[in-house]
């Protein structure tokens, strides 16, 4: 395993061989939860080795076919990517447990968990990829497997809102390819490292601006933010709840990542008027996400718009661009990817159990459904912030970032936003656990309901163990702020061979 | 009322064997000339498309009797495995070999593994355009 050089692609190659094995036992429902489970295992496992590997040995590069550097496509693992890919293959492992007791045989009958592994390949390939168009095809991978995970079932509501969600992404996805094609016209390169160097060479002349601002307007559409979030809400409320947990911890996450990485390592030679643009964006989508969350009383919408919220937060961090902003950026994004995996899958349960998304026919599951309840109750403080719980780091860096930046209103409005946050899924507890039991639940299978308690039980753990150890996670954070602020790191790790 | 095709018929027994042979001419040219495993495996496609509407359905079910879907899961693998091959020598995945090599009937002949990931591609096409003309052309 020492000098393992393929090691960093195991994450993205092993669901997707799993995903293959699986089209061959379509009807053997046994076989495709025990193989989409031992696929996730073991792709987990690799995931860790590689966060280990990239902690004592710096970032990973391998360029595919032995091709040198700028000329063939290079993956490339930095601890943001690392801890993002083992990020996604805890969540996705713990999804597909919640689903053997929640999807139903129809979907599993039909290629639900090969449309999910193969949804992780694609999600895996954007958070690894060391070149801009690959990263134009990981993103098509994902976004197909989304396609399907979205529409199957084929209920009238799914129906209607995957037309949506396709149309908005398949143009979102055209406006990518033309974005990538002006870029290539003016550097004439596609390897991100490369790319930067560059975009240095020329000085960022006005039209790199312009490629910079459609760059956010097309990831923008992807991850949701201001003002391009109006497809979102809809189309997540679609799909059955542990398909919306993968779409809501993962999918606007990759959006945000590609965001991330294009702001500090590409377009960084400007950053007066392109990341002004990204600040006001990021404050106004937090303000969208406030409103949505408050109006609704549907908590499907509540958690919904609770993404959408994130999402400014994260940028709002990144923007900033410095030590403490970009930093709590990553450990905002972490953690949003835990609590909202956790919290998606709680009000999955308490959907199962109350038969409803309505908060208003609510009422009394303290006295019936306990664990549920505090679990409920830890992830929504965890979300909102409270320490010692896993949103309060990232949310305090931030700030701390925003007021050494001198950006004082947009702190203050991240701050009063996460009393909204709270508000908004505080209210769900109150309405759903507190008061006198509505006048009849469903006659619900109580171990089922154990069945999918656990997996929501072991995430909003392991969120509590990510507030809690956060001294321990601060050396891995620090290396991937490192990269993100300097990014002579990762261009002399991908071009220097 | 019966409509009566036998010259539809007659000519598409000799014209999908024509269609036949030139997709894998082009399947084997993709290496120095225009071709490869996607046109190859269209090309294909096109000729038993051919077949689907000079008979119908059942008929080239009956005469080829295909899960499509796992041709789609055998071209993938072949693919994959042909990229994956490389991690056992410990080089960058997708690295690729070849050689020349005398064969009897063709003489020298370069053969390249790249050719192992194109007969994935092309079965990959196959399988999909067959998966999505049977789903859409049948009942169910």
């Amino acid at each position: 395993m020492t000098n393992m050089i393929n090691l960093l692609l195991f994450p993205i190659i092993l669901p997707f061989l799993f995903a293959i094995l699986l089209l061959f036992f379509k009807e053997n429902i046994f076989m495709q939860r025990l193989l989409a489970f031992i696929g996730l295992t073991v792709s987990l496992v690799a995931a860790l080795f590689l966060v280990a590997k990239v902690k004592t040995d710096g970032i990973q590069v391998i360029t595919l076919g032995s091709w040198p550097a700028p000329f063939g496509i290079s993956m490339v693992s930095d601890m943001l990517s690392a801890l993002l890919v083992t990020t996604t293959l805890l969540i996705t492992l713990l999804v597909v447990v919640y689903s053997f007791t929640s999807i139903g045989k129809e979907r599993e009958r039909y290629f639900y968990y090969p449309a999910i592994l193969f949804m992780i390949t694609g999600v895996n390939g954007a958070f690894t990829t060391g070149d801009i168009f690959n990263m134009f095809v990981f993103f098509e991978v994902l976004l197909i497997a989304s396609y399907v995970l979205i529409v199957l079932g084929g209920e009238k509501q799914q129906l209607r809102e995957s037309i949506k969600y396709i149309l908005v992404n398949v143009i979102s996805s055209a406006l990518f390819v033309i974005t990538i094609a002006y870029l290539y016209s003016v550097v004439g390169t596609l390897n991100m490292a490369d790319i930067s160097v560059k975009i240095a060479q020329v000085g960022q002349p006005g039209i790199i601006t312009v490629i910079a601002v459609l760059m956010l307007i097309v990831f923008g559409i992807k991850g949701s933010m201001f003002p391009l979030y109006f497809w979102l809400p809809g189309s997540y409320a679609a799909p059955p709840v542990p398909v919306l947990a993968l779409f809501g911890a993962l999918l606007t996450k990759v959006g945000v990542y590609a965001i991330m990485r294009t702001y500090t390592l590409f377009f960084i030679n400007d950053i007066g008027f392109t990341h002004e643009i990204l600040l006001v964006l990021s404050i106004l989508t937090v303000i969208g996400g406030c409103i949505g969350a408050l109006a609704y009383f549907d908590v499907k919408q509540i958690i919904i718009y609770n993404i959408v919220i994130a999402i400014g937060v994260i940028l709002f961090g990144v923007a900033q661009m410095n030590e403490a902003g970009i930093s709590g950026g990553i450990f905002y994004l972490i953690h949003d990817m835990l609590i909202k995996g956790a919290l998606f899958l709680l009000i999955g349960i308490i959907i199962y159990v109350t038969g409803t998304s309505n908060l208003r026919k609510m009422g009394g599951l303290m006295k019936t459904h306990a664990p549920l309840g505090w679990m409920y109750l830890i992830a929504a403080f965890g979300l909102a912030g409270v320490p010692p719980l896993s949103g309060f780091i990232g949310k305090l860096l931030i700030v701390k970032g925003a007021f050494e930046a001198g950006t004082i209103l947009g702190s203050i409005i991240i701050l009063a936003s996460s009393l909204v946050v709270l508000l908004s899924v505080i209210r769900i507890f109150i309405y759903a656990f507190w008061g006198a039991p509505t006048a009849e639940l469903p006659v619900t299978n109580h171990r089922s309901y154990r069945k999918m308690m656990i997996p929501a039980v072991l995430l909003v753990i392991l969120s509590v163990l990510y507030g809690v150890g956060t001294e321990w996670l601060i050396p891995y954070m620090a290396d991937a702020t490192d990269v993100l602020l300097q990014p002579s790191i990762y261009i002399d790790a991908v071009l220097k061979e | 009322m019966k409509t009566n095709d036998v010259i539809l018929q007659t000519t598409t027994k000799v014209v999908f064997f024509i269609i036949f042979l030139f997709s894998i001419h082009i399947f084997f040219a993709g290496h120095f000339a225009p071709g490869g495993g996607f046109v190859g495996g269209l090309l294909t496609t096109g000729a038993l498309l051919l077949l689907l509407l000079a008979f119908d359905l059942k008929t080239v079910q009956k005469a080829l009797p295909f899960n499509f879907i796992i041709v789609i899961g055998i071209g993938l693998l072949l693919s994959l495995g042909t990229a994956a091959g490389s991690i056992f020598f410990n080089v960058p995945f997708f690295t690729h070999a070849f050689d020349h090599f005398t064969l009897p009937l063709f003489g020298e002949t370069e053969l390249h593994t790249a050719m192992i990931f194109d007969a994935g591609v092309y079965l990959v096409v196959v399988g999909s355009a067959l998966t999505m003309i049977q789903t859409i052309g049948g009942d169910a």
